[in-house]
């Protein structure tokens, strides 16, 4: 297992978002995290690279691993768990610099490389994040002129070319139009090849077109995990064929 | 529209005609009445003949070095302070107290910065009646626009610029470094040159710490007094022996204060505009 969760549970102040979530994520595959609003599945994904350490007063009690090592224990260095578990978020969230700086500011951040090996690896990025032929004649345009769907893949390319191992996906879509919906989504595809992929999704058949692994989250709780196939098709548990065949949520 | 519509507007509209008349007025009437002397000479040259002639020039510097003082003692202090309130402290009562404390100290008369100048620079700390001394009082009296101008760009900042740049494993520090200070940065120029340009129009402050009626020479040293363009503005048309005929170089200075305060309100607008473009094309 590449992430595994044990018994996870976490806390905003006193409020218990997450009770004893137990799922585990293999390595390179696309595991999608599905539920009602609320129901705990952007919490649990911002438990992953720690990002709920910058929210005051939370706190988090059982085990949650990378390649069974412990995410939080207190020797954990934050800033090297966060190269290795990069992130996408729900709204494209493009820094107002050019697209070159956009994509070069994590490979700037703590090393100094030089000019030609900077470059090879903005390409290496945009080319990964299917942006390379739109952008490469306007590198030094500001990121804010691209299109919606163009800065949710600019924010991918960002994400990748720090050469993570995981990606985490906050809803990468639900601010795109359809088209550009499409183009992600083909774009997760060739990017499972390299990377293991968490995404949340309030999409339900994204999730069943795009992943493997499908988890339910109902307040806060794991219902089911399943292969997605099963999930959508046979699912085992009431709520979770409540939820997919859209009684609820 | 309605009937009670256009009354609203009309009243909006005559209250905003009557402003800009007001000011225009008071602007005609300075500037008409310093004309005759207005020249470049007058900006270039020391008074003359017991200041019923000459220029401002020993003025004109002693405002334009005090400004540059206030700012390095004010300014990165006053960032300083906004990004700890802003980025690391907790919210918490004692926060809330500083906080507090700060806003109120903006509403300090600036008489009563005037006499803790003389208290704690001046004396305590022996600097003397000196540019230093009223450049250090100055840069207190702006201290809480600074802190609270660079607090509010801070917060304008999205939160999305700090988490993007946490989750790319960026440090706090790096992440307020590059991405949360250059976007905050306009918003920051523009409180600090505002307040400057305040600060640049101030008597009471300077008047018992440094600002001196008239000098024989321009200041040479931090610890030399210095005459200012406020104060040669109170002394030429409040205690001059001869008012009346020094009145079109009092009126004189008034315009080259007035336009020295817009030069600087309108950098501050360029540079935001500027900024705002930028961030935005």
């Amino acid at each position: 297992m590449k992430i595994e969760s044990r018994g996870l549970d976490f806390f905003y102040g006193t409020a218990q978002a997450l009770h004893g979530v137990t799922l585990g994520v293999k390595t390179r595959e696309i595991f999608a995290l599905i539920g009602p609003s609320g129901c705990g599945k952007s919490t649990f994904l911002r438990c992953i690279n720690r990002m709920n350490d910058t929210l005051d007063g939370t706190s988090v009690r059982g085990m949650l691993t990378l390649d069974d090592a412990d995410i939080y224990a207190p020797n954990v260095d934050v800033v090297k768990l966060r190269r290795r578990v990069g992130m996408v978020f729900q709204k494209p969230n493009p820094f107002p610099k050019s697209i070159f700086d956009n994509v070069a500011y994590g490979l700037r951040l703590g090393m100094k490389l030089p000019r030609t090996e900077l470059e090879g690896r903005v390409e290496r990025a945009l080319r990964g994040a299917a942006l390379w032929d739109e952008a490469k004649d306007r590198l030094s345009a500001s990121a804010m002129m691209l299109s919606g769907g163009q800065q949710q893949r600019l924010c991918i390319a960002r994400a990748i070319a720090v050469e993570p191992e995981v990606l985490l996906m906050d809803e990468p879509t639900s601010a795109l139009d359809p088209i550009a919906t499409a183009r992600l989504e083909e774009l997760m595809q060739s990017l499972r090849a390299a990377y293991t992929i968490v995404i949340v999704t309030h999409n339900l058949q994204q999730a069943a077109r795009v992943s493997d692994t499908t988890a339910f989250f109902l307040h806060g709780r794991v219902v089911e995990v399943a292969p997605t196939d099963t999930l959508f098709t046979r699912p085992r548990v009431k709520e979770t064929e409540e939820y997919i065949t859209g009684r609820f949520g | 529209m309605t009937l009670r519509e256009r009354i609203g507007f009309t009243t909006l509209a005559a209250a905003t005609g009557a402003l800009v008349l007001l000011v225009f007025a008071l602007l005609t009437y300075i500037v008409s009445g310093g004309a005759s002397v207005l020249s470049w000479e007058f900006l270039s040259q020391s008074p003359r003949a017991g200041m019923t002639e000459g220029g401002i020039f020993p003025a004109l510097l002693g405002t334009f070095l005090l400004t540059i003082l206030t700012a390095v003692s004010s300014v990165p202090v006053g960032i300083a302070a906004a990004i700890y309130l802003v980025e690391y402290a907790r919210e918490g009562t004692f926060i809330r107290l500083v906080r507090l404390s700060i806003r109120n100290l903006s509403g300090v008369p600036s008489v009563v910065y005037g006499l803790f100048g003389v208290g704690l620079f001046v004396h305590a700390l022996d600097l003397g009646i000196s540019i230093l001394a009223s450049g250090l009082t100055l840069g207190l009296l702006t201290l809480p626009t600074t802190i609270t101008a660079s607090e509010e760009a801070l917060k304008a900042v999205p939160r999305s610029y700090r988490d993007g740049a946490l989750a790319l494993g960026a440090t706090r520090w790096e992440a307020i470094q590059t991405n949360v200070l250059p976007a905050a940065a306009p918003g920051i120029l523009t409180g600090v040159i505002l307040g400057l340009s305040r600060a640049a129009g101030e008597t009471a402050p300077i008047l018992f710490t440094g600002v001196a009626f008239s000098l024989p020479k321009l200041p040479t040293g931090l610890g030399d007094q210095f005459m200012a363009l406020p104060y040669h503005l109170y002394i030429l048309s409040t205690q001059h022996h001869d008012i009346v005929r020094v009145r079109p170089i009092a009126f004189a200075t008034a315009t080259v204060l007035i336009g020295l305060v817009a030069v600087l309100n309108l950098t501050a607008t360029y540079l935001r505009a500027r900024a705002r473009s930028r961030m935005h094309a």
